[in-house]
C-alpha cells in the first residue's frame, strides 16, 4: 500500500455530551420548581428510562428484540422485597448490590440460552423464559405474596433514613428523586461509553451483518451474551430503584405486558438514537399517567397511540426531530 | 511453498457433489484465479476453506498446520480473510467505521466496552489509510449503505485487507459492476494484494480479468478440479475449451 499521509480529523463524541449538561441541570432544579406529585412522577420516568436504555443495547445495537425485559425489571423488584422480608435490610446501597449480583446471575442464564437465536426465536425465547418467572412469583405465594405481591418500605438513602417526622412524599421527591437521577445520570454515562467502545462498535457489526461480522473475527455468540448481560443488569437495576417509590411489587411487572410496554418506551422514543428510549421512557411514563387518569379503556388509548406512532413516525420521537432538524437545516443553508 | 492445501476435501449438499475429493494447493505469494461454470463447486470450495462449511470429509492445511476443524475466528487469527460474492457490509456504518472494526478486531480492542473508540487514533488513521489506497476516502464519512455497487466492492475487500491477512479469497470482485469499472477495481485490488504480499484466490466469471490478473489459473467442474496452469496452458487446454471457457472467447 501507498505510504500517503492522509489527514484525520480528530472527532471529539464528548460534543455530542455537551448538550446533556442544560438538561442534567433542569433535572437537578426540578424539585424545588415543581410540586411533589410530578417530580415522583419524573422519577418514575428516569427509572424507567434506565431499564429502556438496558433494552436497547440489545435491540438498537445488537438487533436483538427482547419481549422479556419483564424477567429483568421484575428480578430488581423481588430481590429489593426479598431482601426485605428474609434479611430485614433497609439500605437503598445493598438493595443495588443484591441485584446487581442476581440479575447478572439471571441474565447469564437466559442469555446462555436466548443468544444462540435472532429474530423471531430470540424474541419467543425471551418471552417464554419471562413466563416462567412470572408463573414461579404467581404461584410460590408463601414467597412471594402471589398476586398480593410484596410490600417494600421507604429504604434508607447513604445510611440516612426517613426522619419520625418526615413526610414521605417529600423524602421520594426530594432525596429519592436525586439518588434516581444521580444512578440515571451513572447509567447514561455508562451506556453511553459503551456504545461508542470498539465492543460498541463490534456489536452494531453484529446488527448490520452477522456474517461479514463473523468474518473480521468477532465471536458473536460471546458479544452478544455480554450485550444481553449489561442490558439485564441495566433493567434490573431499573426494578430495584422502582420497587421503593411504587412500595409495593406484585407479578404483574413480570408479566409480558410489561416486556411490552419497555419496547414501545423504545419505540415512542426512536431506538436508533441513542436518547431515543430515554425521551421514549419519559414520555410513555406521562402518556401512561393521563390514559389511566383518562379512562379505563387505557390500554385501548395506548394501542392506538402506538399503531399511530408506527405509521406516523417510524422512527420515533429523537428520530423524526432528528429528521426535521437536518431538513431545517438544509433548507436554511440554500 | 504451499501455503494453503486441501486433501480429499469433500462437501455433499444431498445428491449434489459440491466439492468433491478436491486436492487445492495455493502458493505464497499467488494471484490465483479460480474459474468455472454457475454450481462447478468454486464458492463451496472457498466457504470450506474460509470456516463457512463444515466439510463432510478431507483435509485443510494451512502452512502445514490442519485448521479443518477450526472456527471462522480462529482462522482468521490464522491469516485467512474474505470478500464475498453478494457483498457483506455494515450497512448502518461509515465506511471508516466498517474499515476500523476489521482493525479493531484484528488488534483484539473489540472486546473493550469501557474506553472510547475514537480514541484509538492509530486505528482510525490506518483506516484511513486503507481508503485512501482504496480510493475511498472521499466517502469515508457515508454510510456503507449509501454507496456504488462498485465501491462496495471495494469496501468488501477493503474490509477484508484490513485484517492484514496471508490468503485472501475475492469472491466475484466485479461482479454487478459495470465493464468499464471492473478494471479499475481489478487495478487497485490486485496493486494492494502484490504491494502487500497478500496470497490472493479470485473466484471469477469474467475471463479477460482472469486472463490478465492472474498468475495460475483453477479450473473446477462439477465438484472437481478440470484443470491447474498458468494462464497460457489454460487457454490452450482443449478439455477447459470446450467444456467452459468455448472457442469465441479462448
Amino acid at each position: 500500500m501507498s505510504t500517503v499521509a492522509v489527514p484525520f480529523e480528530v472527532r471529539s463524541p464528548v460534543k455530542n455530551l455537551a448538550w446533556w449538561v442544560p438538561i442534567a441541570l433542569l433535572l437537578v432544579a426540578v424539585p424545588y420548581a415543581i410540586p411533589p406529585y410530578q417530580t415522583i412522577l419524573l422519577a418514575y420516568g428516569l427509572i424507567m428510562a434506565i431499564a429502556a436504555l438496558g433494552f436497547n443495547l440489545l435491540l438498537g445495537y445488537t438487533g436483538l428484540l427482547s419481549f422479556g425485559h419483564s424477567a429483568f425489571f421484575g428480578t430488581g423488584a423481588y430481590v429489593v422485597a426479598l431482601m426485605v422480608k428474609y434479611l430485614h435490610v433497609q439500605s437503598m446501597e445493598l438493595f443495588i448490590l443484591g441485584t446487581l449480583v442476581a440479575s447478572f446471575i439471571l441474565s447469564l442464564l437466559f442469555g446462555f440460552v436466548c443468544v444462540r437465536y435472532t429474530r423471531i426465536f430470540f424474541s419467543i425465547l425471551t418471552l417464554a423464559l419471562s413466563q416462567v418467572l412470572w408463573s414461579l412469583a404467581y404461584k410460590f405465594y408463601w414467597v412471594t405474596g402471589g398476586s398480593d405481591g410484596l410490600r417494600v418500605p421507604t429504604p434508607t438513602l447513604l445510611g440516612r433514613s426517613l426522619g419520625s417526622d418526615e413526610d414521605k412524599v417529600t423524602y421520594l421527591a426530594h432525596g429519592y428523586y436525586y439518588y434516581v437521577l444521580v444512578l440515571f445520570v451513572a447509567c447514561v454515562l455508562l451506556m453511553w461509553l459503551i456504545v461508542h467502545s470498539p465492543f460498541g462498535k463490534a456489536l452494531q457489526a453484529i446488527r448490520d451483518n452477522e456474517t461479514r461480522a463473523r468474518f473480521v473475527g468477532i465471536q458473536i455468540r460471546k458479544y452478544r451474551l455480554v450485550a444481553f448481560l449489561v442490558s439485564g443488569v441495566f433493567t434490573g437495576i431499573a426494578g430495584a430503584l422502582w420497587v421503593p417509590l411504587n412500595g409495593l411489587t406484585t407479578p404483574d411487572i413480570l408479566y409480558w405486558p410489561f416486556s411490552g410496554e419497555i419496547v414501545f418506551m423504545a419505540v415512542l422514543g426512536g431506538f436508533h438514537a441513542f436518547s431515543g428510549p430515554i425521551v421514549g421512557a419519559v414520555a410513555f411514563n406521562y402518556l401512561k399517567t393521563f390514559a389511566v387518569g383518562y379512562t379505563t379503556y387505557w390500554q385501548g388509548l395506548l394501542g392506538v397511540v402506538l399503531v399511530v406512532l408506527v405509521l406516523l413516525l417510524p422512527s420515533g420521537i429523537v428520530g423524526t426531530l432528528t429528521q426535521l432538524t437536518a431538513i431545517i437545516r438544509k433548507r436554511l443553508s440554500k | 511453498m504451499n501455503l494453503l492445501e486441501t486433501t480429499k476435501l469433500t462437501k455433499y449438499f444431498g445428491e449434489t457433489h459440491a466439492v468433491d475429493r478436491v486436492d487445492f494447493a495455493v502458493r505464497e505469494n499467488e494471484v490465483l484465479a479460480l474459474i468455472g461454470s454457475n454450481g462447478a463447486g468454486k464458492t463451496s470450495l472457498v466457504n470450506l476453506i474460509s470456516g463457512l462449511l463444515t466439510p463432510d470429509s478431507g483435509r485443510i492445511l494451512l502452512r502445514g498446520a490442519d485448521v479443518t476443524t477450526q472456527s471462522v475466528h480462529d482462522r482468521i487469527q490464522a491469516g485467512v480473510a474474505r470478500s464475498f460474492q453478494i457483498v457483506n457490509l455494515f450497512d448502518q456504518l461509515t465506511l471508516l467505521d466498517n474499515v476500523a472494526l476489521s482493525i479493531f478486531s484484528r488488534q483484539g480492542k473489540t472486546r473493550r466496552l469501557l474506553t472510547l473508540a475514537d480514541h484509538y487514533q492509530p486505528v482510525w488513521q490506518e483506516a484511513l489509510q486503507i481508503l485512501h489506497d482504496f480510493g475511498l476516502d472521499r466517502v469515508r464519512a457515508m454510510l456503507a449503505g449509501g454507496i456504488s455497487q462498485g465501491e462496495r466492492k471495494l469496501l468488501d475487500v477493503a474490509v477484508a485487507c484490513a485484517l492484514r491477512p496471508k490468503l485472501l479469497f475475492l469472491d466475484e470482485p466485479t461482479s454487478g459492476v459495470s465493464t468499464r469499472d471492473k478494471a479499475t477495481i481489478m487495478d487497485i485490488i490486485t496493486s494492494i494484494v502484490r504491494s502487500e504480499k497478500i496470497t490472493a484466490v479470485i473466484i471469477e466469471h469474467d475471463m479477460d480479468i482472469v486472463f490478465k490478473y492472474s498468475d495460475r489459473i483453477v479450473v473446477m467442474h462439477q465438484g472437481t478440479i478440470l484443470a491447474d496452469g498458468t494462464p497460457d496452458e489454460i487457454r490452450k487446454n482443449n478439455a477447459v475449451t470446450t467444456t467452459l471457457i468455448g472457442t469465441a472467447d479462448a
